[in-house]
């Protein structure tokens, strides 16, 4: 045969090596979507700051605007979750107190995780967290209930973005989850011990 | 380019027996065995698509009482049309038969992979029917978004063995584009050049590249569902910080250069037709070339356009839109180049080329529906709807389809040895052309209306229009047997071929070879130093 073997070899082992390179790109798109999210706030995905900026300040005659809340319990949380006050208005650039209650219905300690995101989603890179009981996990014994605050504030810069400058009205929503160092959470992965879950602990 | 291998007929037995197929290495042997599976798959996953018609007929629920039956039909016709049929045959099959002959090589640059390449399908395929048949079957549509397709809401091993069964075919399809794009890069003819090969061999090489980008991604993406449902990973879960988003993304990814993967190989072969049967090189054949570079180079840029009602900022979604309409620039070229190499050529209407005639038409009609709902404010209002159905049906089942069957009458001979009765040919494509736009047509206004798709019940208004698609399904099935029938009468009678039976347009290498081309070919390699750029 007088086809070139050694060549084709090593054309064969590039062509495997790009193969690798996309099933690692494929991996590597997990840890790089979450990035991507919070520094873009796509998705409605909210930014962190450890304090509000300084510089962020009250722009004289901006409008208020309305921030709303939302609670969400997954169904194997036997938690009772809800926000304190359904609405209040805010000025932009101020730094704002809202609270959640959070009360553990079941039998059992608990340790939930709180997702999160604004919409309109547009809104998120303008929607600031300075504070939340978003950020760690929560630890809820058999009846238990506390208040969860969250600090937050509204950059300024809402009002000149041509996308975002008509929003009046932005929603906060908070989901609940079983963390993931939950000892019960491989109970979340069997869809029967699901149904038992939603049995033994009914929501109330 | 003489016929080099007639004075080598020594080395031309083929082995005997069951092992000639089991353990073949020989380039002709395996592209035969992946237009035989295409064959197979054809009839399973249009088998399933003639069930989904015939419930969708008339309004109410007759036939299907089982709706995760039907989801799982959906899903599974999808999953064989796309990676059991038009992948086999447009790559495995042609590619595997063609590309060899068309660039002068003695076979593929790895033989014994190309064996690998074509039982990793097979095992696949195994795969997906068990998959089937196994508890309630995948009920997920072939996008397998979770959470539908989490272990809450398809339980049981279903989902799994689908996931498999797409690991295995894109294993194949993986080692099967590194084999091409070897076999292109190194082994064409001295004074082939880049620049110099038929358009096929391009659109092949093409299409190698995107399946070695898209795949692993797809690979990637499976293997986290596998784990998300099986060993408690929530890649896709947000309650263990994850994104259902995130696998639309990845998927799409895959997923739009897939598209292209299946309708690349097929603008090669319409290239090829349109000259032969117009006696004239093929008009804009760098561009030609070009353009098939560009699409596949676009199409990994545009995957959101898939994902406008998923909440995209309209930032994003703008240029979505804008990047998803510049593909219509190289498309739109080579449909004028197509044209403008019919225009004053002496044409010649036999079978391949009115199939080649109904492509382009048909692939216009789908690529204009293409534009519509690459606007994202549009699509809101079509999204999930036939709309949708009907654009990826006339760009995918009558376009890539139709050009397996150009591809089957155009290298009939060349395979087979014999020819089919030009008649035949001539009234199978008019039955199937009749049929498929009866079947797809009336399913674009159905979208407008607004019917979903993937649901097995419809309200009255869209009785009329679904009664017409049915009844087309009618005569596509008729067409289907009349397929087989033609073939059967070509092998029945036996009428022998010549090596170039389509005369002076066709003068790409495979016409330089007996008919049927025999079981070793190009062991004197051809020498095209000097020859013109490519008069494809």
């Amino acid at each position: 045969m007088s086809t070139p073997n050694g060549k084709n070899t090593k054309t064969a082992v590039i062509l495997f090596a790009v193969v690798g390179g996309m099933i690692g790109v494929a991996f590597a798109s997990v840890p790089l979507y979450q990035l991507f999210c919070q520094v873009t706030g796509y998705g409605g995905t909210t930014g962190v700051a450890a304090v509000k900026p300084v510089g962020v300040a009250t722009p004289a005659g901006a409008p208020m605007i309305t921030v709303r809340f939302d609670s969400n319990v997954d169904k194997t949380l036997p938690w009772n979750f809800k926000p304190d006050q359904r609405e209040i208005k805010i000025q932009v650039g101020a730094e704002n107190l809202a609270t959640f209650s959070a009360t553990n219905t079941g039998q059992q300690t608990i340790i939930g995780n709180a997702t999160f995101n604004v919409t309109p989603y547009k809104a998120g890179e303008y929607f600031g967290k300075i504070e939340c009981f978003c950020f760690t996990e929560q630890t809820l014994k058999p009846n238990e209930s506390v208040s969860m605050p969250v600090t937050f504030f509204v950059d300024p810069e809402i009002l000149t973005d041509p996308n975002t400058m008509e929003v009046r009205t932005i929603t906060l929503s908070y989901t609940f989850y079983r963390a993931p160092t939950d000892k019960d959470i491989q109970a979340r992965q069997n869809p029967d011990t699901v149904q038992l879950l939603k049995h033994a602990e009914p929501k109330t | 380019m003489d016929h080099a291998d007639t004075a080598h007929d020594d080395h031309n037995h083929a082995p005997k027996g069951i092992g000639r197929w089991l353990f073949s290495t020989n380039h002709k042997d395996i592209g035969t065995m992946y237009l035989t599976i295409s064959v197979i798959s054809a009839l399973v996953g249009g088998g399933m698509s003639w069930l989904i018609r015939l419930e969708l007929a008339e309004p109410g629920i007759q036939f299907i009482q089982d709706f995760q039956f039907y989801n799982v039909l959906v899903t599974a016709h999808a999953f064989l049309m796309v990676f059991f049929v038009v992948m086999p045959a447009l790559i495995g099959g042609f590619g595997n038969w063609m590309i060899p002959l068309m660039i002068g090589a003695p076979d593929m640059a790895f033989p014994r992979m190309n064996n690998i390449s074509f039982w990793l399908l097979a095992a696949g395929l195994i795969l997906l029917v068990m998959s089937a048949l196994i508890g309630d079957g995948p009920g997920t549509g072939w996008t397998v978004y979770p959470p539908l397709s989490n272990s809450t809401y398809q339980p049981g091993p279903s989902v799994d063995f689908g996931i498999l069964a797409l690991h295995l075919a894109g294993a194949s399809s993986v080692l099967g584009a590194i084999n091409l794009i070897t076999t292109i890069f190194n082994m064409r003819a001295p004074g082939m050049t880049l620049h110099k090969m038929p358009l096929f061999v391009w659109s092949i090489l093409i299409t190698a590249f995107l399946l070695l980008l898209a795949i692993p991604v797809l690979a990637g993406a499976l293997t986290m569902l596998l784990t998300d449902r099986n060993f408690g990973t929530t890649f896709f879960d947000p309650a263990g910080g994850g994104d259902p988003l995130l696998w639309q993304h990845l998927f799409w990814f895959f997923g739009h250069p897939e598209v292209y993967i299946m309708i690349l190989p097929a603008f090669g072969i319409v290239s090829h037709v349109v000259a032969t049967f117009s006696r004239k090189p093929v008009f804009g054949y760098l561009g030609m070339a070009y353009a098939m570079i560009s699409i596949g180079v676009v199409g990994f840029v545009v995957w959101a356009h898939h994902m406008y009602t998923v909440g995209m900022g309209v930032d994003t979604r703008a240029y979505f839109v804008a990047a998803t309409m510049v593909i219509a620039i190289p498309t739109g070229l080579k449909i004028f180049s197509w044209i403008a190499t019919m225009w004053g050529g002496s044409i010649r209407f036999a079978t391949p080329m009115l199939w080649a005639m109904g492509f382009i038409f048909l692939f216009v009609v789908g690529g204009v529906t293409g534009v519509v709902l690459a606007n994202a404010g549009v699509d809101i209002a079509f999204h999930d709807t036939y709309y949708v159905v009907a654009h990826f049906h006339y760009v995918l089942s009558l376009g890539a389809v139709f050009a397996i069957f150009i591809g089957i009458y155009y290298w009939f001979g060349k395979m087979t040895g014999y020819k089919y009765s030009e008649k035949q040919g001539k009234i199978h494509f008019w039955i199937t052309f009749i049929g498929v736009n009866l079947v797809f047509f009336p399913q674009h206004f159905l979208g407008l209306a607004g019917m979903p798709r993937r649901i097995p019940d419809y309200p009255d208004a869209f009785a009329g229009w679904n009664m017409v698609s049915s009844i087309g399904t009618v005569v596509t099935i008729i067409s289907t047997f009349y397929f087989f029938y033609v073939m059967y009468c070509a092998f029945r009678d036996k009428v022998p071929c010549e090596a170039n039976p389509w005369g002076e347009g066709a003068n790409t290498l495979e016409w330089t070879v007996p008919s049927p081309a025999p079981y070793h070919t190009h062991e004197v390699i051809p020498d095209m130093t000097g020859t013109a750029a490519p008069a494809e």
